[in-house]
């Protein structure tokens, strides 16, 4: 697949990209996402960083371990289901719903990448959808999901049993702190000996089975992660915007985290939350015409894929390359 | 006795579409390499070219059954020769997505065109009616979709593993660039290929409209459980596809009869047991 690494790793060469100036980048973006919610309407931003941590964290199975998993909406809405119910039917607070859905999500990651990296490539995008295809009827028909209707007004309570979540401002920093969080830990997986490890059975896994790496141990453990990620995602949003309904669970979603990396460039750390943030905004203001987002939204998958699997982050990274400064 | 013949005989009828879908999709993996995740859409775009032919063209359905397959071919050769092409020399994903785009593209268009509601297509008037086994009631519609599903089946096997034609494409599936150096002309043969792959999507369609409604969601489900039936299966072997197909749409059927609930998600479930106990899949080779 098109990866924006290698260009990164020659930027770095070039000392183009230096620690400092990488810090500084992250000073920056942290400041501005504190000073954001001031500027512009916070749920949306809520919604943004939800996306960007869900993609963030498919991107670490696509972009640095070579796997393409179609079922990673499985992830966000279990463990958004879990978050709601425990939440609201249970009244546990917040901190712990959101870590039930996370342990959910996890678990669950653990069932299905285990299953479905004993096959490779095509075939473990088809497993993973078919297997979230199945998250997806049992979402439809137990009982505590809601079924059809989803599950309504999920209550946001007190974190800590201190601050209440009600306030918007709150919800907003609890939410950009779980992304910061979230964010970090794909950060150092990626940057980890662990990290180079994937890297190398995206690149050439017979290889790094020669070398003696488990290699389907390494498949695995990135697959945990991802999903673990994803559910924490799953969660957030479902404090978020106090319910979760099927639409979470459906292919549709899987397809949209692929589209969100693929359009932010894979295989680069800003990239997924770039993408994420592209196509929130383009499912917000498109809202208005109906089917015809389906439409826009496939013609904008294609055209990525036709024209420009760089992304914009691996397109930027690339001309950076090119022409540095 | 009656409800469990019913059951079996709607997993038979299910099982002939899964047969028909996953073998169009093993035909074209195997040449092209690419999973066409736009073959539902296309399945469902057949069902609605009958639909459409018969409410504003006065076409009926046995020219629905010509014509479908052709306009569905006609598309499927459009999407090779524009897109698809250009994606041979990457990693097979990226055929994976665009057809997904594709997926979007068509289903979208039909959504917004047609609504969500199913629109009904009548059984042709030769094939009303039924006749009573005894045991149980059989439509005389059914047992004609199950007859030429299997059929439609075992032709193109027979084209495929004991014709001229088929050897060409047994060839290219091991080695299109020797082909090419044999001068054949493997890029057409390409185009054709995912052409009659999707043709048989389009023609599974047409045989879909009298049964189910003609709606433009009813493909995309259906290729999911597809994909999962070529995942149990393997897609080294077309007879593997086509036996796989009609097992798994009996048992579709007897789970149906036997626990309703885990109807819909059996084939998943089977899918697990398959790559925990042979993870290539029943026919499939491990490469």
């Amino acid at each position: 697949m098109t990866n924006g690494t290698n260009d990164w790793r020659a930027l770095l060469r070039q000392g183009v990209i230096t620690p400092a100036r990488k810090r500084a980048f992250f000073a920056s973006m942290m400041v501005l996402g504190a000073l954001l919610p001031f500027a512009v309407y916070p749920v949306f931003l809520m919604n943004v960083l939800c996306m960007a941590l869900f993609a963030s964290a498919f991107n670490l199975l696509l972009g640095y371990t070579g796997l393409l998993s179609f079922g990673h909406a499985a992830f966000l809405a279990s463990a958004g289901y879990v978050t709601g119910h425990a939440v609201k039917v249970w009244g546990l607070p917040p901190e712990v719903g959101v870590l039930a859905g996370v342990v959910v999500a996890t678990g669950l990651g653990f069932v299905i990448g285990g299953l479905a990296i004993r096959r490779s490539g095509i075939y473990f995008a088809m497993i993973t959808l078919g297997f979230a295809q199945m998250v997806y009827f049992l979402a439809v028909q137990l009982p505590f999901t809601g079924g059809e209707d989803g599950l309504q007004g999920i209550p946001r309570g007190k974190l800590f049993g201190l601050v209440p979540l009600e306030n918007t401002l709150a919800m907003y920093y609890f939410t950009y702190a779980i992304f910061i969080v979230g964010f970090y830990l794909v950060y150092r997986t990626i940057h980890s000996p662990f990290g180079h490890v994937l890297r190398s059975i995206r690149e050439n896994e017979p290889r790094a089975l020669s070398l003696g790496y488990d290699v389907d141990r390494y498949k695995l453990v990135a697959f945990v992660i991802s999903a673990g990620l994803a559910g924490l995602a799953g969660s957030t949003k479902a404090l978020v915007l106090q319910f979760e309904t099927l639409t979470d669970a459906h292919w549709h979603k899987s397809g949209e985290v692929v589209l969100m990396t693929l359009l932010g460039g894979m295989g680069t750390v800003m990239g997924p939350s770039v993408g994420a943030l592209l196509v929130v905004t383009m499912d917000n203001y498109l809202s208005g015409f109906g089917d015809w987002v389906t439409v826009i939204i496939g013609c904008v998958f294609v055209a990525g894929v036709l024209a420009f699997r760089r992304g914009f982050v691996g397109e930027a990274l690339h001309l950076l390359r090119k022409f540095p400064f | 006795m009656q409800a469990l013949f019913g059951q079996l005989l709607v997993g038979l009828i299910n099982g002939s579409f899964y047969a028909l879908l996953s073998l169009g999709l093993a035909i074209i993996f195997g040449l092209l390499n690419i999973v066409n995740f736009s073959h539902g859409a296309l399945y469902m775009t057949g069902a609605f070219v009958a639909w459409f032919g018969l409410e504003r063209l006065g076409i009926g359905y046995w020219g629905a059954l010509l014509l479908s397959p052709i306009a569905v071919g006609l598309l499927g050769v459009v999407i090779e020769r524009t897109m698809l092409r250009r994606l041979y020399q990457l990693d097979n994903l990226y055929g994976l997505l665009l057809t997904f785009g594709l997926t979007l593209i068509i289903e979208g268009i039909f959504h917004h065109q047609y609504g969500n509601s199913g629109n009904s297509y009548p059984v042709p008037e030769a094939l009303q009616g039924g006749a009573n086994l005894g045991f149980m009631f059989l439509p005389r519609y059914r047992a004609w979709v199950v007859v030429v599903s299997v059929a439609v089946c075992f032709a193109s096997w027979f084209v495929i593993e004991r014709t001229k034609l088929g050897s060409y494409l047994r060839a290219g599936t091991e080695n299109p660039r020797l082909l090419q150096a044999f001068g054949v002309n493997v890029p057409l043969m390409f185009t054709l290929t995912f052409g009659f792959g999707v043709a048989l999507a389009g023609f599974a369609g047409v045989m879909a409209a009298p049964i189910y409604q003609v709606s433009p969601s009813m493909g995309s489900g259906l290729i999911i459980v597809v994909f999962a039936v070529v995942v149990i299966g393997g897609m080294g072997s077309i007879l593997g596809s086509i036996l796989t197909g009609l097992g798994l749409g009996l048992v579709e059927g007897l789970t149906k009869y036997l626990y309703p609930p885990a109807a819909s998600t059996v084939v998943f479930i089977i899918m697990a047991l398959v790559l925990l106990v042979r993870p290539a899949g029943l026919f499939g080779r491990e490469k």
